[in-house]
């Protein structure tokens, strides 16, 4: 079982007590009315799907309750890091390279 | 009085008697005005528990808190809350019956739980709490001693809850 830190607890805790929630850091536009169907679709369906170093949401959703985001390698599964929801995506080369 | 209880020597599951119980949502820089209300000091870290006599607090998030007290006391803590509330903005809401809390004492506590539920007991400390998951249903966990924990958990998954309980017993006590 993966074992995931919640930045709200502070605590690294089994992963059963957390939900995934997809991508991390998409902004909903400003103005939806101003985009164009294309953009709108984007936005609610294209995603990275990136192989490596993917910035994603969970929720601590039988814990705190928290969402929180963290840094997962998508072919390894391990967490790089994890951080709060609003905070900027952190630097993770050092750890990158130490995988 | 205390309910059926299942029992054998290295651990006891009872089923323990109603008591008024919060959920009590405030801003952390305005703990002090629910603590004064509630007449105990509220805890800052989750996970932590302050307890005097029949009065319980419990961090469980980082704005929330479970409190207890006792049923008789449930009116004037609801009242004492509501003055706050004109200087205070938060969130109390009575979840007295939404819940029932099921007791587990003995030596082998810590192991009847863990047939369920996936946190590191031993990390839990005395007089702490947690909300976690037991099987597939979401249960705050109250640590009262090193063998002692009460168990809360919602109405609908009592039954499937105490159940499970019930046969890790028979099976603990069969030496399974
Ligand atoms: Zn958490």
């Amino acid at each position: 079982m993966l074992l995931i830190h919640c930045p709200y607890c502070d605590d690294t805790l089994p992963e059963l007590e957390f939900a995934y929630a997809g991508e991390a850091h998409i902004a909903r536009p400003e103005d939806p009315s101003k985009l164009s169907d294309e953009e709108w679709r984007d936005f609610l369906f294209i995603r990275t799907n990136v192989k490596g170093v993917h910035a994603e949401r969970w929720r601590h959703i039988n814990g705190c309750g928290r969402f929180f985001n963290a840094l997962r390698d998508t072919v390894s599964d391990r967490f790089l890091t994890t951080y709060k929801a609003g905070e900027a995506r952190p630097d993770t080369t050092d750890l990158e390279a130490a995988v | 009085m205390n309910a059926p209880a299942t029992s054998f020597d290295a651990v006891t599951v009872t089923i323990l008697p109603p008591v008024a119980r919060f959920n009590l949502r405030i801003a952390p820089s305005d703990l002090a005005a629910a603590s004064q209300a509630f007449g105990l000091s509220l805890p800052t870290k989750i996970g932590q528990g302050e307890q005097n006599a029949d009065r319980g607090a419990y961090c469980i998030g980082p704005d929330e808190w479970l409190l207890h007290a006792a049923e008789a006391d449930q009116q004037a803590i609801v009242a004492a809350f509501d003055e706050v509330r004109a200087n205070t903005p938060h969130s109390l809401v009575v979840i007295s019956d939404r819940e029932l809390t099921i007791g587990i004492t003995g030596p082998a506590a810590a192991e009847l739980l863990s047939v369920a539920c996936p946190l590191d007991l031993s990390r839990i400390p005395v007089g702490g709490a947690k909300r976690t998951v037991f099987d597939y249903a979401q249960v705050t966990l109250i640590r009262d001693g090193e063998d002692a924990f009460r168990l809360e958990v919602w109405r609908s998954y009592f039954p499937h809850v105490h159940g499970l309980l019930e046969v890790a017993t028979r099976e603990l006590a069969l030496g399974l």
